[in-house]
């Protein structure tokens, strides 16, 4: 059955109602010319395209621009997006390039990559966009030979009428097409006559990724413009003195300039203020908590024990099953602060001018990123253009604009364009990191080894809500507590790449593992029970999940990785819902002459609808790879306020030979498509874990795991099975 | 200040600049070749890899006044239109996810292919080690050089 959708007509209008000319213009250099369209320049197309709505604009020639509102950093949303568009379209995908959109909330609403939510929040508005221009490119058509538009067929950027054996392409009706007026209701295909969705479409910047044309934030240049570098406070502390002699003293450097509690060395060319910065000579004093690592630990134990919770969620009463109970089984894990450290350090080209700002670089929120530029200048939001390059990454680091407010400051103070850059150590040392968190676990079993009590506390650094108290395996324990402690650092830390549950997941999954095995049941079949209870009789209020497709993902799990079923391999299983979307993971251990070698990896998911298979892949490997990464080595520690990992050499990140192979598989479980950019992250941390438990019977209760003293002797190996 | 003549993709190019500048921000900001890229700026993660006579090497520590008298090549110098089979069976396996770091990638795949046509999978994960990829590409980039070598 095709699928009937009433437009508002309000909004579409708002869609459909685009001028000519102009407000579209990205980098002509962000063009995905492929060699197939070199026909016409993307500039050319542009010129005489008619625009249908902010997604599409069709030329003469057949050639099809669509546009990407979302920032693109890797989760392959620029690719996408417009393939949702060109399937309702029914474009030929060899004819379609896409180009960045800026920044315009009028026509995209959510121009944000975050929370893996771009897909389910736009998946109906781009099928609408596209299902409405072919409805009046059919309708042109229709109107040209004189027929009824059920008569015609469309296939491939072509209209058919087979009757009249007659055939025109979208581009001859596009200027009629686009006089018409749009239909209030719109009729969407069905999802098994899609011929792009669900195929595997190449990333459609390729050809400009692997030639080295200039396509990130860091790679913009403007004549005139000036480069900038900060040195910034570390956490808790402001500028005492500053002796900057020296610095203005190398060749190249022009001037250094003071802010809020930022030194900004400025000048021609990025090597001499990479000197210059070092010659800096700035004296700082406490401004406030000045932290370091050795204080949080014992801060985290004293909370556990003292701190004042919230209460985030509370079925029955625990205490009566905790007094009951033939067993309690307890434990505490924790996790050190992470750096996002994506491979392009924060940058932004800032040109603030009288009444106007504009802005041009890697951001995933542009929309902060004037609201930024509009807080340190008072201009007027509508006078200020974002313009989105590429991101080398973003992990949720550009979700802050502090570095967009710092080019902004620069510019103004300069009163000329700037291009703001840092270093990696900049990244690492003034980051937003991935707060420290210590949870503390507990749960009671009766003598049929039933888990009959739960209790979670959660500490974390500036980590808001450290718990997810909606989640399994709430509602399928009768009694259960859920608190949260938070605790306010100086250290400044933000969203990283599923936040909370990059590492509750670990956690908590782990914990569940010494639940089974305490009560002496298989783990995968402990948490299925636990999962049909909450089926069949779910416990207490709302549940964020739904609890047929974990099952789903975990019998697949259990039947793609023949779990249990060969001795020589010992297994760990994990299990999370996040951002819409279920993941299982089964980790492979063999042990090969009494050494443990981590071999493989099995991911199951259920992201709905898969739209872009080879992508598809690429967010469940990346996943799969950087929570591994993470998991096995990530740590920043604090000493007086400052990180002690200041670059790569020390602040260790997953390499090629630290991966084991990654097996993926997806659930047609028939849902429309949500997000895969954070949730195949978090299970990997307790899959590993797990595995290396079953393998070893060393509980790995912290990470980084290499840290931990159960690991030193492990001898662990990884290789691709 | 010096006068420093490298030769680059083939030409000759002559820039004032600091003795001390690496050759990366020669090739970035004094001529417009943004391909190769900054990254750690310490030689650890290989963003900034380019050829110095045919052989990888970190553009990020390396001053270029040391390389007057070497052939540079850049991701923009490898091929002419981005057919060298490095790059073809790099788009072929749809490497990249964020792209950032996958021009270093792609010289130091291609630099090691010259030195060892027909590598062992050990062999490309050995040589690929020195290049750090955020997203997680590791399985694609293998798979690349491998079908590289049997292209080529």
């Amino acid at each position: 059955m095709a699928t009937l959708t009433k437009t508002n007509r309000r909004d579409f209008l708002k869609i459909a109602g685009t001028t000519a000319g102009g407000l579209f213009i990205g980098f002509n250099w962000m063009s995905c010319d492929s060699p197939k369209m070199e026909v016409l320049s993307t500039e050319e197309v542009l010129a005489n395209a008619k625009n249908f709505n902010s997604f599409l604009s069709i030329a003469p020639s057949g050639d099809i621009v669509i546009y990407s509102p979302n920032p693109e950093l890797g989760q392959n949303i620029k690719t996408s997006f417009p393939m949702v568009v060109a399937e309702e379209l029914d474009a030929d995908w060899s004819r379609v390039r896409v180009l960045q959109a800026n920044l315009d909330t009028d026509k995209y609403e959510r121009q944000l990559t975050g929370g893996s939510g771009a897909m389910p929040h736009s998946w109906e508005r781009l099928r609408k966009a596209g299902a409405t221009a072919k409805y009046l490119l059919v309708a042109a058509a229709a109107k040209k030979w004189e027929v009824s538009a059920d008569e015609l067929n469309t296939s491939e950027g072509i209209i058919y009428h087979k009757a009249s054996g007659k055939k025109i392409g979208y581009g001859e009706v596009a200027n009629d097409a686009s006089l018409l007026t749009a239909p209030e209701e719109i009729t969407l295909k069905d999802k098994k006559d899609f011929k792009i969705i669900g195929t595997p479409v190449k990333n459609v910047d390729n050809a400009a990724i692997f030639t080295g044309k200039p396509l990130f934030g860091l790679d913009f240049y403007r004549e005139g413009m000036l480069h900038a570098m900060i040195q910034r406070a570390p956490f808790g502390m402001k500028i005492k003195s500053i002796d900057d002699a020296a610095a203005k003293n190398v060749t190249g450097v022009k001037d250094v300039i003071t802010f809020e509690n930022s030194v900004a060395v400025v000048g021609t060319s990025t090597w001499p203020l990479m000197k210059a910065k070092k010659l800096l000579n700035v004296e700082y004093e406490p401004d406030g908590k000045v932290e370091s690592s050795a204080d949080h630990d014992e801060i985290f134990k004293d909370l556990l024990a003292n701190g004042k919770a919230e209460v985030k969620r509370e079925d029955g009463n625990v205490n009566t099953a905790f007094k009951n109970a033939a067993q309690v089984v307890t434990a505490e894990y924790q996790c050190p602060f992470l750096s996002h450290s994506p491979m392009e350090p924060m940058n932004f080209f800032a040109h603030v001018e009288d009444g106007s700002v504009e802005l041009i670089g890697p951001t995933q929120t542009p929309e902060s990123a004037r609201g930024a530029a509009a807080e340190v200048t008072g201009v007027a939001p509508e006078n200020i253009s974002v313009e989105i390059t590429r991101l080398g990454g973003g992990f949720g680091r550009r979700l802050r604009a502090d570095y967009v407010s710092e080019a902004v400051h620069v510019s103004k103070m300069m009163n000329a364009p700037v291009k703001l850059t840092w270093s990696r150590e900049d990244d690492l040392t003034g980051g937003a990191y991935r707060p420290s968190v210590r949870y503390r676990f507990e749960a009671s079993l009766d003598a049929e080894g039933n888990m009959t009590g739960y209790k979670l506390r959660g500490v974390g650094m500036n980590a808001g809500n450290s718990t997810r108290e909606n989640n399994f395996p709430s509602g399928a324990v009768e009694n259960l507590l859920i608190e949260n402690v938070n605790y306010n650092s100086s250290i400044t830390t933000n969203a990283w790449r599923a936040p909370i549950t990059n590492f509750l997941a670990y956690a908590e999954q782990s914990f569940l593992d010494e639940v089974a095995l305490a009560a002496k049941k298989d783990p995968v079949a402990f948490r299925l029970e636990l999962m049909e209870k909450a089926k069949a009789n779910p416990v207490g209020g709302e549940l964020r999940y739904d609890v047929d497709r974990m099952i789903g993902v975990t019998k697949m799990a259990a039947e793609k990785s023949n779990w249990g079923k060969n001795s020589n391999v010992k297994q760990g299983f994990s299990v999370y819902f996040s951002h819409r979307t279920y993941v299982a993971q089964v980790a492979d251990i063999e042990m090969e002459n009494g050494t443990p070698i981590l071999k493989k990896i099995h991911v199951i998911t259920d992201c709905g609808m898969v739209v872009n298979p080879t992508g598809a892949n690429h967010q469940v490997r990346g996943g799969v790879v950087d929570g591994m990464g993470h998991a096995m080595y990530g740590n920043l520690t604090f000493e007086g306020g400052l990180p002690t990992q200041t670059n790569f050499d020390k602040y260790r990140l997953i390499r090629m030979k630290e991966v084991p192979a990654v097996d993926t598989y997806y659930v047609d479980s028939g849902f429309d498509p949500t997000g895969l950019g954070e949730p195949c992250l978090p299970p990997t941390g307790g899959a590993i874990a797990n595995a290396i438990f079953s393998a070893t019977q060393r509980r790995l209760r912290s990470q980084p795991f290499i840290e931990q003293k159960e690991f030193t002797d492990l001898n662990l190996g990884i290789k691709r099975a | 200040m010096a006068l420093i003549n490298l030769k680059i993709n083939g030409k000759a190019h002559s820039v004032d600049v600091e003795e001390d500048t690496p050759l990366l921000w020669v090739l970035r900001d004094h001529l417009g070749l943004v391909g190769t890229k900054y990254s750690c700026g310490i030689a650890q993660c290989g963003a900034c890899t380019v050829h110095r006579n045919g052989e990888a090497m970190f553009s990020c520590i390396t001053p270029a006044a040391s390389l007057t008298e070497d052939e540079i090549t850049t991701i923009e110098g490898l091929s002419e239109d981005g057919d060298h089979p490095v790059q073809k069976a790099w788009a072929e396996v749809d490497v990249a996810q964020c792209g950032y770091c996958q021009a270093g990638q792609i010289m130091n795949a291609s630099a090691f292919l010259k030195m060892n046509p027909a590598p062992s999978m050990d062999e490309i994960d050995e040589a690929m080690n020195r290049n750090i990829c955020r997203c997680g590409t590791y399985h694609k980039i293998r798979e690349a050089v491998a079908m590289a070598a049997k292209s080529e």
